[in-house]
C-alpha cells in the first residue's frame, strides 16, 4: 500500500478495467459451458431479467415493489435499533451501575448471529413484519450500543470536568455534553449498524417474509430462476452501496462541521 | 465569601502501601478577594492542590474548605479556567458561555444580558456566534476566562492559563487579567511555571518543593507592589524593569534551584 496515490481518473479506469475482466470471466464460465448455464447464467440474461422485473411483477410484486417492501422493515429495523441503542449505551457510558447491569447480558447476546433469531423470529411474528424487523435490530442494535457506549466513556475527561465545574445536571451532561462528544463514534456506529441491517435483512426475508427481495430469491430459487436470483442479489448490493455513501457523506459533513479533519 | 484554606492536606494516589505520596502537609490560607500564585518544580503537586480546591480530587488526609465549607464535588462557585481551555468544541463561543448560566436556571433577559457584558468585558463581541476550532488560542482563553467570570463565582482557579499561547498574547493575557482583577476582584488560586508572571499577577506567591510537595515559603508581592507603585504602569514591561520586581523575581528563583533535580523553567 505505498504507490504513489493515483488520480481520480486512473482510479476510475483501473476500477473498469477490473468490472470488465469480471464480467468477462463471468460470462466465459457461463458461456462456454463450464458451469451449466442453467445454474450461471450470463451478464446479459441478468439485466434483461432485471429489466423485465421492473415491468412486470414476480412473486406478486415488482423489483422496485420488492424492494420497497424490503427497505421498510429495513429503516424500521436500524431506526428502532438506533433509538434503543444510542441512549442505553450513552447511559451505560454516564451510570457506572447501568454497566455493570447490561455488559454481562449484552456481552452474552451479541455474539448471536442475527440469522439465529429466525427460529424465535418466525415463531413469535409468522410472515409479519415483525420478524424481519426483530432479526435487522438483532444485526443493528450492537454496534449502535457499543459506539454510543464507547463515545460516552472515553470522552475527555476535561470536558467533562468543565461541565460539572459549570454545574451541569446528570441530563444536560447526557444530551449536551456525551451525545456531542460521542456523535462521531455514533455515526460511524450507525454506518455499521446500517451495513449489517441490510445483510441481515436478506437473511430475514429469505426465511420470514410474504414480500421482499429476499423473498423474491427464494421464490425464484424454487423455479430454478437463476437470473432472478441474480438480479435480487445485485439490487441488494446496490441499494447497500448506495445507503453506505449517503451515509459516508453524512460522515464526513458533520466532521467538516465540527472542524475535524474529513 | 470566597477565601480557600488547606489545612494539613496530604495527597497520595494509588494504594497507601505503594501509592505516590504527591502531597505532604500542605496548610495554606488565601483570604478573600486575594490573588495567590503557586510555583513549583513540574509534578510537585500544584494542579492536584488547585482540583482539590475545585472537587475533582479529595484529600488523602486533612481537608480543603472554601467560605468555610469543606470541598466535597465540583461547583459554580469555583470556575475553574484550564490550561487546554476544555471549551465545548459543539457549541459556539456564546453558548459556551450560556452553559453555566441555563444550570443557574437564570430568565433569558437575564442571562442574555450577562453574557453580553462577559464578551464585552472580554472583546469577543465579534465573535459571540464562531466556534471554539475557528479562534485562535488567545481567544479561545478568552472565551474560556469569560465562561468563567460570567458564573460570578466566589474562586477563580487558573492551572497554568497561559500556558499554550504564545509570547505576545501571553503578556495581552496577562495584562488583560490585571484589568479584570481591578474591575471585577475575585480570590484566584492561580498557578504557573512562569515566575514573571506570577510576581506580576499575584498578591502573594507560594512556592513549593519538589514531590512530595510541601508549601517552602510564601512571599508578600502586595506590599512591594504597592510600596513601590507597580500600578502606575499599565505594560507589562516597565513593571519587570523596576529593581523591586527584579529583586523579588530572583529571590523567587534561587528559591526554586535550591530544589534540586527540579527541572523549572
Ligand atoms: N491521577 C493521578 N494518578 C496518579 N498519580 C498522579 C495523578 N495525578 C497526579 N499524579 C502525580 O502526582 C504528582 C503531582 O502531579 P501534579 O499534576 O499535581 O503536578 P504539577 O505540579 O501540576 O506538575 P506540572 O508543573 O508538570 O503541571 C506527580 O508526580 C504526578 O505524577
Ligand atoms: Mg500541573
Amino acid at each position: 500500500m505505498n504507490d504513489h496515490p493515483l488520480s481520480l481518473k486512473e482510479t476510475v479506469l483501473w476500477g473498469c478495467l477490473g468490472l470488465f475482466a469480471f464480467l468477462g470471466l463471468w460470462t466465459f464460465l457461463s458461456t462456454s459451458g463450464v458451469v451449466p448455464s442453467q445454474f450461471l447464467p450470463t451478464p446479459l440474461e441478468v439485466v434483461q431479467r432485471i429489466i423485465r422485473l421492473i415491468g412486470a411483477p414476480f412473486a406478486g410484486a415488482t423489483l422496485q415493489q420488492h424492494l420497497a417492501s424490503s427497505f421498510e422493515r429495513y429503516a424500521f429495523g436500524v431506526v428502532l435499533a438506533a433509538a434503543v441503542g444510542i441512549p442505553l449505551g450513552l447511559l451505560m457510558g454516564w451510570y457506572r451501575l447501568l454497566d455493570d447491569v447490561v455488559t454481562p447480558i449484552f456481552d452474552g447476546l451479541r455474539f448471536i448471529a442475527p440469522i439465529a433469531w429466525v427460529p424465535f423470529a418466525a415463531l413469535w411474528f409468522g410472515t409479519g413484519i415483525g420478524g424481519p424487523v426483530l432479526i435487522i435490530f438483532a444485526g443493528a442494535f450492537p454496534p449502535c450500543l457499543i459506539n454510543a457506549y464507547r463515545g460516552a466513556r472515553f470522552v475527555e475527561p476535561r470536558l467533562v470536568e468543565a461541565a460539572r465545574m459549570l454545574g451541569t445536571g446528570s441530563y444536560r451532561m447526557i444530551t449536551e455534553i456525551l451525545l456531542p462528544a460521542s456523535l462521531p463514534s455514533i455515526v460511524s456506529g450507525l454506518r455499521v449498524s446500517a451495513g449489517l441491517g441490510w445483510q441481515s435483512l436478506v437473511g430475514a426475508e429469505l426465511i420470514v417474509a410474504a414480500a421482499g427481495v429476499g423473498f423474491m430469491m427464494v421464490q425464484a430459487q424454487a423455479n430454478v430462476a437463476t437470473p432472478t436470483v441474480m438480479a435480487g442479489m445485485i439490487a441488494i448490493g446496490i441499494v447497500g452501496m448506495i445507503i453506505d455513501v449517503l451515509l459516508r457523506q453524512g460522515e464526513a459533513w458533520m466532521r467538516r462541521r465540527r472542524g475535524l479533519e474529513a | 465569601m470566597g477565601s480557600i484554606r488547606f489545612d494539613k492536606v496530604d495527597k497520595i494516589f494509588g494504594s497507601s502501601r505503594d501509592g505516590v505520596k504527591a502531597l505532604d502537609n500542605i496548610n495554606l490560607e488565601i483570604g478573600e478577594k486575594e490573588f495567590v500564585a503557586i510555583v513549583g518544580p513540574s509534578g510537585c503537586g500544584k494542579t492536584t492542590c488547585l482540583r482539590m480546591v475545585a472537587g475533582f480530587e479529595a484529600p488523602s488526609a486533612g481537608t480543603v474548605s472554601v467560605s468555610g465549607k469543606t470541598v466535597t464535588e465540583p461547583g459554580p462557585d469555583r470556575a475553574v479556567v484550564f490550561q487546554q481551555f476544555a471549551l465545548f468544541p459543539w457549541k459556539s463561543v456564546r453558548e459556551n458561555i450560556d452553559l453555566g448560566l441555563r444550570n443557574k436556571n437564570l430568565s433569558k433577559a437575564d442571562r442574555a444580558q450577562k453574557i453580553e457584558a462577559a464578551l464585552k468585558l472580554m472583546n469577543l463581541e465579534s465573535h459571540a456566534d464562531a466556534f471554539p476550532h475557528q479562534l485562535s488560542g488567545g481567544m479561545q482563553q478568552r472565551v474560556a476566562i469569560a465562561r468563567a467570570y460570567v458564573l460570578d463565582p466566589d474562586v477563580l482557579l487558573m492551572d497554568e492559563p497561559f500556558g499554550a499561547l504564545d509570547a505576545q498574547t501571553r503578556v495581552v493575557m496577562q495584562e488583560e487579567l490585571v484589568r479584570l482583577a481591578r474591575v471585577n476582584p475575585r480570590t484566584v488560586l492561580f498557578i504557573t511555571h512562569a515566575v514573571e508572571e506570577a510576581v506580576y499577577l499575584a498578591d502573594r506567591v507560594a512556592i513549593m518543593t519538589r514531590r512530595p510537595g510541601r508549601i517552602k515559603e510564601v512571599l508578600d508581592i502586595k506590599s512591594v507592589r504597592e510600596a513601590e507603585g507597580w500600578d502606575r504602569f499599565s505594560k507589562i514591561e516597565d513593571v519587570m524593569d523596576l529593581e523591586s520586581f527584579v529583586h523579588l523575581r530572583t529571590q523567587i528563583w534561587k528559591s526554586l534551584r535550591e530544589e534540586k533535580g527540579s527541572q523549572v523553567v
